[in-house]
């Protein structure tokens, strides 16, 4: 696997769109030709050599790419989006974006990263040290498809609003998270190890949350169901499970209802 | 004014009878000349098609209802990214529904200069206007609704058709509407209550009327005011399974009327998106095409034009004045949904919708229009549309265009469906080998529309006299061979010419144009039971008063275009 480092060595005044820091837009591309690929700023068009350091060469594909990007990218967005294959590193905090829309690859995160991370993931898997900020792993604005694939772990918390029309995957929290979890899920999971607030599942006719610390308020559309031991994300433990949204339409399956559930750590 | 001469082109020309022999054609003060003088700028149009500037009979393009379809559909954006200015380009983007600027665009790039707004609500007629004077390029006119209006209503229960007359003569000129449209009549007034009108015959809860009454009642409205357009039919029971009865039942309430008009048209009734309302079966699960059985009543009574309104298999955003329909399919998908009661006049509703080609019912849908069009005997009287944007975006026309042409396009999509076999058992598409030629393409999409606007003396033809709106195709039908050329040629025209001013120069755009909207100004004897229910209904039920109601041309309008007619007599 080659590998292709780029370094950020100015700050733009707004923020830099690099829909090209992915390993398929880098593949078969040397140092040279990555400097040229274009950068957007607000309504101007720069190049990605006038705002960062590129050294390495990409591979023949994108399976065969590593990309490392560095420095403060609190001002970079798309990195890692829409990208099928290869490694991505980021060792700095990031901003929205990252790995939105991707279908295959590794993405991993040395840092903190922006909202709308994995909008609309379909596969792959994210990896992240710092914290994610809110719409993590969610639909993108208006879009009924959220994420549907792939796996997402984040050591720190997350921010509001993870996994809004998630479909499928899953996304696994070290720490805390804020409100609305899952909201109009109709699958996938989402595992918190710290606590909740509020809000969870709102809407959710499917998918699964599990919390091990606690939940500040508990929505009226979830009812106790029974009591059941499960592992999740390598960890056993007794859970009080919860379903619903029951204000939300469900879908049967051989005359059974299914709802989404709510695992609550006795 | 320059002169412009369109030299050696194909041309197909339905009003002079023109069916694709080489001939140049001549313009001069943008209308179309015999000849002109040396000094012509001269366009090579050797190998290409040229046909008069499309004519769009039936499309949401503006207002109230389309505006909601981009607010709550920024998803819509993803699809067609914006794309930035150009020249004399402004900023464009959006997919089912685009902004004013893409609209023009597109609309341009497939050779079309005249697009009618199918469903404008009076109240939100300003809205309309406002969105029609910013969409460069084409001209427009808008439909106001009518078949739940609780004055036409009130009038035609009563038998008044003198006030019922007044009352849309009024409402034309507020609003600078240009026809009468109709859809679900009463049905959208009884949803406000809850319900629906299923069949010609259900009464409107309070009103006591029916479907049937209502229809007939604007037919002879229209037919007493000689509007340029026919009464514009979207009828009851749309889009559900075996449906075609209650068309039938509607499409049989024109037997006996005639046109009665100076614009040269010969119909009484326009029944738009056919392919909706041409549904068997009880259910989903025996759904089935009775598209033939609509489209041989059409065919046996010429006093009848309609448009299809073809599924194009895309996903799309479905909206309409139906507003009990949208609920009903937000419903069978799950998906957002807005509804909107506006006051005394009508409702409209907007759901998002996926027509993909692995759903068996979507792909009978897909084939039903395709079956009609081919099945109808008539192009002047059965025309293109996609009900943009309810069945598909309109910038799939040319594809449509394509699957009329080409049996083996057609085969091609039967081939990708995942249940070919119980698609091609519901329609008789897959047995129908008819592939429309240019000139019966020329009919559904310019020829015949303007005859059945009222605007064929002016519009849809390339006869000297006519207003010189005229396209040009990268298209040889002489050497053509793969289909795929057909949706390139018709989405990419070389040259576009709209009141004889050069829009597309070279597939590139270059001018706004001189975009006008028309509307229409009927003189009817003066009704004091209107004046007094207008008094009265302003006062009483509207939220803002009739000073705020009226569209006033210079602050609405760019380039209005009114047509004058008497019918005090």
């Amino acid at each position: 696997m080659n590998t292709v480092t780029i370094t950020i060595k100015k700050q733009p005044d707004l923020f830099i769109e690099a829909e090209c820091f992915t390993p398929d837009a880098l593949a078969g591309k040397n140092a040279e030709r990555i400097a040229e690929l274009p950068v957007y700023i607000g309504r101007t068009t720069e190049k990605v050599g006038d705002y960062f350091e590129v050294s390495g060469s990409a591979g023949a594909t994108a399976a065969e790419t590593k990309l490392v990007v560095a420095g403060d990218l609190t001002r970079v967005k798309y990195i890692g989006s829409k990208m099928t294959a290869g490694e991505v590193v980021i060792n700095g905090d990031t901003d929205m974006y990252v790995g939105a829309w991707m279908t295959g690859g590794k993405i991993t995160a040395n840092g903190n990263i922006g909202h709308f991370a994995a909008t609309a993931m379909a596969g792959g898997e994210i990896v992240v040290s710092g914290n994610a900020g809110n719409y993590l792993g969610a639909s993108y604005r208006g879009d009924w498809r959220g994420m549907s694939g792939g796996k997402i772990t984040v050591a720190g918390n997350v921010g509001s609003d993870c996994g809004t029309f998630m479909l499928g995957g899953e996304i696994c929290v070290g720490g805390n998270i804020d409100v609305h979890v899952m909201t109009h899920a109709d699958g996938g999971k989402v595992v918190v190890f710290g606590n909740a607030k509020s809000r969870l599942g709102g809407q959710a006719s499917r998918g699964e949350m599990y919390v091990f610390g606690t939940v500040d308020v508990m929505l009226p559309g979830y009812v106790y169901a029974r009591d059941e031991e499960v592992e999740v994300c390598g960890k056993k433990a007794l859970f009080a499970v919860y379903n619903g949204d029951i204000a939300d339409r469900h879908p049967t399956r051989k005359g059974e209802t299914i709802y989404a559930k709510l695992y609550l750590k006795k | 004014m320059t002169e412009i001469l369109i030299k050696n082109g194909f041309v197909f020309d339905p009003v002079s009878g023109i069916k694709g022999d080489k001939k140049d054609i001549a313009v001069k003060d943008g209308v179309i000349v015999e000849s002109v003088s040396a000094a012509a700028k001269v366009i090579d149009a050797s190998g290409m098609t040229v046909m008069a500037g499309g004519v769009d009979i039936h499309s949401h393009v503006a207002g109230a209802k389309v505006n909601v379809g981009r607010n709550f559909r920024p998803e819509d954006k993803l699809q067609a990214v914006y794309e930035p200015a150009r020249g004399v380009r402004h900023m464009a983007g959006g997919n089912s529904v685009p902004t004013v600027f893409k609209t023009a665009y597109k609309y341009a790039d497939m050779g079309y200069t005249t697009v009618i707004e199918a469903a404008m609500p009076p109240l939100y007629a300003r809205h309309t206007h406002e969105e029609m004077r910013d969409t460069p390029i084409i001209d427009q006119a808008a439909l106001p609704l009518f078949g739940n209006n609780w004055f036409i209503l009130e009038y035609l229960k009563n038998g008044e058709i003198d006030n019922a007359s007044a009352y849309i003569a009024w409402l034309l000129r507020s609003t600078k509407g240009y026809g009468i449209k109709c859809v679900n009549p009463g049905g959208t007034e009884a949803w406000a209550w809850g319900l629906n009108c299923m069949t010609v015959n259900d009464q409107v809860p309070y009103f006591e009327i029916t479907p049937k009454e209502i229809i007939a009642g604007l037919m002879t409205v229209n037919e007493s005011l000689h509007l340029p357009h026919s009464l514009h039919l979207h009828s009851n029971n749309l889009g559900n399974p075996g449906n075609y009865q209650t068309t039938l039942d509607s499409l049989k309430i024109a037997e006996g009327f005639k046109a009665n008009n100076n614009f040269g048209r010969d119909q009484v009734m326009h029944h738009t998106h056919i392919q909706f309302h041409s549904y068997g079966g009880t259910g989903w699960g025996d759904f089935e095409s009775k598209g033939a059985e609509v489209m041989d009543y059409i065919n046996k009574n010429p006093n009848i034009t309609c448009d299809i309104g073809f599924v194009t298999l895309d996903e799309t955003t479905t909206m309409t004045g139906d507003g009990p329909f949208e609920y009903h399919l937000s419903a069978l998908n799950h998906l957002k949904w807005a509804n909107t009661d506006v006051e005394v006049e009508c409702g409209s509703g907007i759901v998002p919708y996926i027509y993909s080609k692995d759903v068996y019912v979507c792909g009978v849908q897909w084939s039903i229009g395709l079956e009609m069009a081919l099945l109808a005997k008539d192009h002047m009287r059965c025309y293109l549309t996609t009900d943009h944007p309810n069945a598909g975006p309109f910038t799939r026309y040319p594809r449509v265009m394509k699957w009329l042409m080409s049996e083996k396009a057609r085969d091609e999509v039967f081939a990708s469906m995942k249940a070919e076999d119980k698609v091609r058992d519901r329609s008789t598409l897959g047995s129908i080998d008819r592939e429309l030629t240019l000139y019966e393409i020329a009919m559904m999409t310019r020829a015949g529309t303007a005859k059945a606007l009222g605007m064929g003396k002016k519009l849809g033809g390339l006869v000297p006299g006519m207003q010189a709106d005229i396209a040009v195709y990268p298209y040889n039908p002489e050497t053509a061979s793969d289909p795929e050329q057909i949706e390139y040629a018709f989405s990419n025209a070389k040259y576009l010419i709209k009141s004889g001013e050069i829009i597309i120069n070279d597939s590139e755009i270059v001018s706004n144009g001189n975009k006008q909207t028309y509307w229409v100004d009927v003189k009817t004897n003066p009704s004091k039971q209107v004046e007094h229910d207008l008094r009265e209904m302003f006062l009483k039920y509207y939220t803002v008063t009739e000073r705020n109601y009226e569209v006033e041309e210079h602050a609405f309008m760019k380039n209005p275009n009114v047509i004058s007619i008497d019918a005090t007599q």
